[in-house]
């Protein structure tokens, strides 16, 4: 669920911080701008993994802090499609089941990918899988803090950047805050034998 | 962030056990170097770093080793697998057939029951179990690394 990708990026140093290893100034600034961040198109950044290559550092007239472009590593969370990951049980809501594991919240099972016949129950707010045997209809509950084995079957990006001053009119125009959505989500899916809460496939 | 900050967005797929090696030196410089932990600069990074490494820990990763790890890799040379499945095998460790057959593609075509057997017998005896299984589990199935697989 981690990959390991290449960035390059100018990291500005300020005066006070001259004193200090160039190294371990650029690695705070690196962490600071970029650690628990998502960037577009790429996923949730953890931390720096290395420093690859400094380039020459230059003081610009009018700042007295020196820019250095680096090459570096960073460790990033991004599964790859149909990679299994077990997570916990959030909550339910009309909208799927969600989970989160612990560092990374946005991950949503719809309905149509849980196991079926799957049903929410209003009362509860969760959402159950009507199992079928023999001797009929089993309700398994999907309850928060269970343990979720699913597939991850899709993700999408949003690009959280503030709009420019043109479209910003047209959206003050509704006066309601515009829905506040997930920079990096994942959608999941446990419609397959062995996926679902962990406790439906141990074997006792 | 303007410009392209990423050059290669996938230059490596890193195991849970080298994120969670990565994780656990960082937090033991910072221990050590003690001032600027506290920082509003890194709060971020003591967040994720703390909350990935609570997440990594609870799998079974935790009780792995270079060693152990270069001991699967070359044991699943045999198996002719993608590097994506087995780098799932190594993070997820799993112990039963519906688990092989979820992450491996296609798996019917591809592997006999036979050989299911075989390739959770590998995955079983090299990788020690995990942190949560060891609670439930009571067999003799432990880390058995000095038992050679004879593959």
């Amino acid at each position: 669920m981690f990959v390991l990708v290449e960035m390059v990026d100018t990291v500005r140093i300020p005066p006070w911080q001259f004193e200090r290893k160039l190294n371990d100034s650029i690695a705070e600034e690196l962490n600071k701008k970029l650690a628990n961040k998502v960037v577009y198109n790429v996923g949730l950044c953890i931390c720096l993994f290395d420093i690859t290559k400094l380039e020459d550092a230059y003081v610009f007239p009018g700042d007295g802090a020196s820019h250095t472009k680096v090459h570096f590593r960073y460790v990033v969370f991004h599964p790859f499609l149909d990679e299994i990951l077990i997570g916990k049980i959030k909550g339910c809501s009309p909208e799927g089941v969600h989970v989160s594991l612990g560092f990374f919240d946005d991950i949503l099972i719809p309905p149509e990918s849980l196991q079926q016949p799957a049903k929410f129950d209003e009362a509860e707010q969760v959402w159950v899988w009507e199992y079928e045997t023999e001797e009929g209809a089993h309700d398994l509950y999907m309850d928060i803090g269970e343990e979720v084995r699913f597939r991850v079957v899709d993700e999408s990006f949003v690009d959280t950047s503030p709009t420019g001053p043109s479209s910003a009119e047209a959206a003050s125009s509704s006066e309601e805050l515009p829905k506040k959505e997930a920079p990096y989500m994942l959608m999941g899916s446990i419609s397959e034998p062995g996926l679902g809460l962990l406790s439906w496939w141990t074997s006792s | 962030m303007t410009g392209n900050l990423w050059k290669d967005a996938n230059a490596a797929l890193l195991s849970n056990y080298e994120v969670f090696q990565l994780l656990t030196d960082l937090k033991e410089q910072r221990k050590e170097s003690g001032k600027n932990k506290h920082s509003s600069g890194q709060q971020n990074l003591n967040t994720i770093t703390y909350e990935t490494l609570k997440y990594i820990s609870k799998t079974p990763c935790r009780h792995q080793s270079p060693e152990i790890v270069r001991e699967f890799l070359t044991a699943m040379k045999n198996h002719k697998l993608t590097k994506a499945e087995k780098l799932q095998l190594l993070n997820h460790r799993p112990v039963t057939a519906v688990e092989i057959q979820l992450m491996v593609e296609e798996s019917e075509e591809r592997l006999t029951e036979e050989q299911i057997e075989a390739l959770l017998h590998t995955v079983t005896s090299i990788l020690p179990a995990g942190p949560e299984a060891e609670q439930q589990q009571n067999t003799g199935d432990d880390v058995a690394m000095d038992e050679e697989d004879p593959a």
